[in-house]
């Protein structure tokens, strides 16, 4: 452990014994599923020291936001976690609706639930698959992605979109719900709950699985509350704390609570199998929730699901913080505004910058085979790190 | 029924025309052997075609989408076309590397898959052109650890493929490869031994012959199942693709090869799915005989037919291999020597202990009941006693962590607090006892 040595090349078995590598994860590598880096230490396959490298995807996002306004501001805000688009919208009309003191129409509010839950599902469908193909098993992720197209049919049927939504407006939707779509959507989420189990099955109960993940990576609540780590990660850790739940938005009040069907999915062992776990439960969790509100928006009367709004939007002076329980965590949007058309500055708090920061924490002392569980575990995406 | 499972003699000399001994060799003419090795060569790459296709479709329709099948019929040609388009690639050697070894690591990788082919026994004796001869290019008398020697060269192809890179994830794959090998070779060789126990030759052929009542995959059951183990350690496939494992080490050993070097690489792992199943096959699959049922019929085991029924048990082996590939994740490289030390290992010397003390009772007139039930009381015991010894151990080490954790957690405690305003603005307190130097190294603060 003595001199420190950047890439150890050809060199003999003495000169390992002693040096310790410098291997640097990414910014290219098939697990870092976008361009993050870590630089790693190494001692032979263990890891020293570990820091991730971010910002090579900086796309200036919150400096973007101050030029654009209050509806072009959506299409930036849903492009940088692109795995949870809608949930990442739903952030930036709720903050400026909250500035207007808006009253958004019932329908607006259920449907945008409905959608929010939709897309939860989605984004945690594609970790479900991802995370064993990076441990190695291939075949989760088509299952994934079966359930995916399934889900993303009826999103596209409502929003034109399949990726990027840009279906939420400030005061409501864009537009109603196809007629006869809450049928077909109610069959889809029949069909992705009725298939989940082939997901489930290969992959949760798998002895090998298992032995990458538990006890691997474990993530105390301490560090949890330190690096404010949020989403299923923390609360894998055994942090209860939902923000569906606890500092309800949209219709989430009337969803959660004793005998409804909302329920916050915790673990307390912290390691990468609870993570996967409350991943996996949440699918359930959300796929529940979809069903109550389609139940609910089949019942409400009609009505408009947006608000009529002037020509140039303005929000008054002052400054809101909203936040919401994205897909993989919390997302905050602190709004201060002049009374101009675009905000003055819209500070981004994204759930995966924050997760990655415990990384450092986290590697060290694990092997490089378990940096990939690990890795995988903590559910990020590039473009919310950087933003 | 056991008893005449276990009763079936060593190398039962049979009549000629039908399964070769190890007298029937090295009596064929030049163009014969020159034939037979052209032949097996050819076999090999068309096999490795076919498993490439194969495996893409196979795996394909398990998961539920269609693999290659637009270059030719059904996408028969899919890897052709690949093969094709490989070599064509720019041939990149980075600089750095060390050349000579860089550049043989292919050759030394694939050249010993193709070699262990030759004792592989294809059927019995046939008539070509007038010659009596058997389906096999040749046959020694320690044929079986001659596939074990080629089989331990092969590794040294990744081992200096990965280490001649200059790059560290091809160095940590050979690596990996070399703390692979002595994890999984071993086991499997302790799997054969049983086998050579009860046909008393380690001469394929001969290994083939004394099948002729019942498989050894039956009566050496916990043989097969630790050679099956071992042979994916050996062709480094799922779920021991460590010295690949994409996920970690980007390609592992052969991350820094292109073109026609990785294709030889390709190609060695391959030849060397279709080298070890038709072991499986040879050593405890009964070889080229027919499967039950049809062995009744006269004639299955003669003439050309026994080919075929290679052939399908080959199939169904490789078919294993990717059905293995489509549902299993990737082990770690320390839990799979776990595997290989503490499991495979003395499970087979225990294995062979007790295959050889049953023989030599047999020998002594003592009946196979008898021993069975002994047996299985000895193993009972051993089995209880190393659960316990697990248990007790697991118990002890989870009580030690649980107080080291506790002492953690006490020590930290002291260290919260301080002045939040100490430097004119709020500051929120860091309480984790690291950022106060209290541990210096951040992997105990993970383990509480």
């Amino acid at each position: 452990m003595g001199t420190e040595r950047t890439v150890a090349v050809g060199i003999g078995a003495e000169e390992l014994a002693t040096a310790d590598m410098t291997l640097n994860i990414g910014p290219q590598h098939p697990s870092t599923h976008g361009v993050l880096r870590l630089r790693l230490t190494l001692d032979g396959e263990r890891i020293s020291r570990a820091e991730p490298i971010i910002g090579y995807m900086h796309r200036g996002a919150e400096k973007l936001f101050e030029v654009r306004d209050y509806r072009q501001i959506i299409v930036l805000a849903n492009r940088h976690d692109w795995l949870s688009a809608f949930s990442s919208e739903l952030g930036v009309v709720v903050a400026v609706e909250r500035m207007l003191g808006m009253e958004i129409p019932e329908r607006a509010v259920w449907a945008r639930t409905l959608l929010a839950e939709l897309n939860r599902v989605l984004n945690h469908l594609m970790f479900l698959g991802s995370y064993p193909l990076e441990i190695g098993a291939i075949t989760p992720v088509f299952y994934a992605f079966r359930e995916r197209e399934t889900l993303q049919r009826v999103m596209e049927e409502a929003s034109g979109g399949r990726m990027h939504y840009m279906f939420n407006r400030v005061g409501g939707l864009k537009e109603d719900l196809p007629a006869g779509w809450l049928d077909r959507a109610r069959a889809a989420v029949r069909e992705v709950r009725s298939r989940m189990s082939d997901i489930e099955w290969i992959i949760r109960g798998n002895e090998i699985f298992r032995a990458r993940t538990r006890g691997v990576g474990v993530l105390s609540p301490e560090a949890v509350l330190q690096y404010g780590v949020s989403g299923p990660v923390a609360r894998a850790a055994g942090v209860d704390f939902d923000l569906r739940r606890d500092e309800p938005y949209l219709a989430y009040g009337e969803l959660f609570g004793p005998g409804r069907p909302g329920r916050v999915v915790r673990r307390t062992e912290g390691d990468c199998y609870a993570r996967f776990e409350c991943l996996l439960d949440q699918v359930y969790v959300s796929l529940d929730l979809a069903d109550a509100c389609l139940d609910r928006l089949a019942d409400l009367p009609p009505g408009p699901i947006n608000v009529r709004l002037p020509k140039v939007l303005k929000a008054p002076e002052g400054h809101t913080y909203a936040w919401t329980e994205n897909p993989l965590g919390i997302n905050g949007y602190f709004l201060v505004s002049r009374g101009e058309k675009t905000p003055y500055r819209m500070k981004l708090r994204s759930a995966s910058y924050n997760n990655i920061q415990v990384l450092s924490e986290l590697l060290p002392g694990n092997l490089v085979a378990d940096m990939i569980a690990i890795l995988g575990s903590m559910f990020f995406v590039v473009g919310d790190i950087d933003k | 029924m056991t008893t005449s499972l276990l009763a079936a003699p060593p190398a039962t000399p049979l009549a000629a025309g039908e399964a070769p001994t190890l007298e029937a060799f090295g009596l064929d003419p030049w163009w014969l052997i020159l034939a037979k090795a052209v032949l097996i060569f050819v076999f090999l790459m068309l096999m490795v075609l076919f498993e490439i296709w194969f495996e893409r479709r196979f795996m394909a329709r398990m998961q539920n989408r269609l693999g290659p099948n637009r270059v030719g019929p059904l996408g028969l040609l899919q890897p052709i076309a690949d093969g094709l388009k490989l070599p064509l690639k720019e041939d990149l050697v980075p600089r750095g590397v060390d050349r000579p070894v860089f550049i043989l690591a292919p050759a030394l990788a694939t050249m010993p898959a193709f070699l262990a082919f030759a004792i592989i026994p294809f059927g019995p004796t046939v008539s070509v052109f007038g010659h009596q001869t058997p389906l096999q290019l040749a046959d020694l008398p320690v044929a079986v650890l001659f596939v074990l020697a080629m089989s331990s060269l092969g590794v040294y192809g990744i081992v200096l493929g990965g280490w001649a890179s200059a790059s560290p994830y091809s160095l940590l794959g050979g690596l990996r490869s070399s703390a692979q090998v002595i994890s999984y070779e071993i086991g499997m060789g302790l799997s054969f031994v049983a086998v050579f126990l009860f046909a008393g030759s380690l001469s394929t052929s001969e290994i083939v012959a004394s099948q002729e009542r019942i498989w050894y995959a039956v009566v050496l059951f916990p043989s097969f199942v630790i050679y099956a183990i071992t042979m994916v350690g050996e062709v480094n496939r799922i779920p021991f693709d460590l010295p690949e494992g994409e996920g970690e080490l980007v390609g592992g050993f052969h991350t820094e090869y292109s073109s026609l070097k990785f294709g030889m690489f390709m190609l060695a792992e391959y030849v060397n799915m279709t080298t070890v199943s038709a072991l499986a096959v040879t050593l405890f699959l009964g070889g080229w005989r027919a499967p039950w049922p049809i062995s009744l019929v006269d004639g299955a085991n003669a003439g050309w037919w026994p080919v075929l029924w290679f052939m399908i048990k080959l199939l169904l082996t490789i078919s294993f291999f990717i059905w293995l590939r489509a549902t299993l994740p990737r082990v770690r490289y320390d839990q799979l020597m776990k595997l290989g030390w503490k499991v495979l290992i003395p499970g087979a010397l225990a294995w062979i202990m007790v295959v050889a003390t049953i023989r030599v009772l047999r020998n002594e007139g003592i009946s196979t009941q008898q021993v069975f039930f002994a047996v299985a009381i000895v193993l009972g015991i051993y089995i209880v006693a190393s659960y316990l010894w697990d248990a007790v151990r697991g118990n002890r080490r989870d009580a030690e962590e649980q107080e080291a954790t506790a002492a953690e957690r006490a020590g930290a405690g002291d260290s919260t607090g301080g002045d939040p305003m100490a430097g004119g603005y709020p500051v929120p307190p860091l309480d984790a006892p690291h950022y106060h130097g209290r541990n210096s190294t951040s992997k105990e603060v993970n383990r509480a």
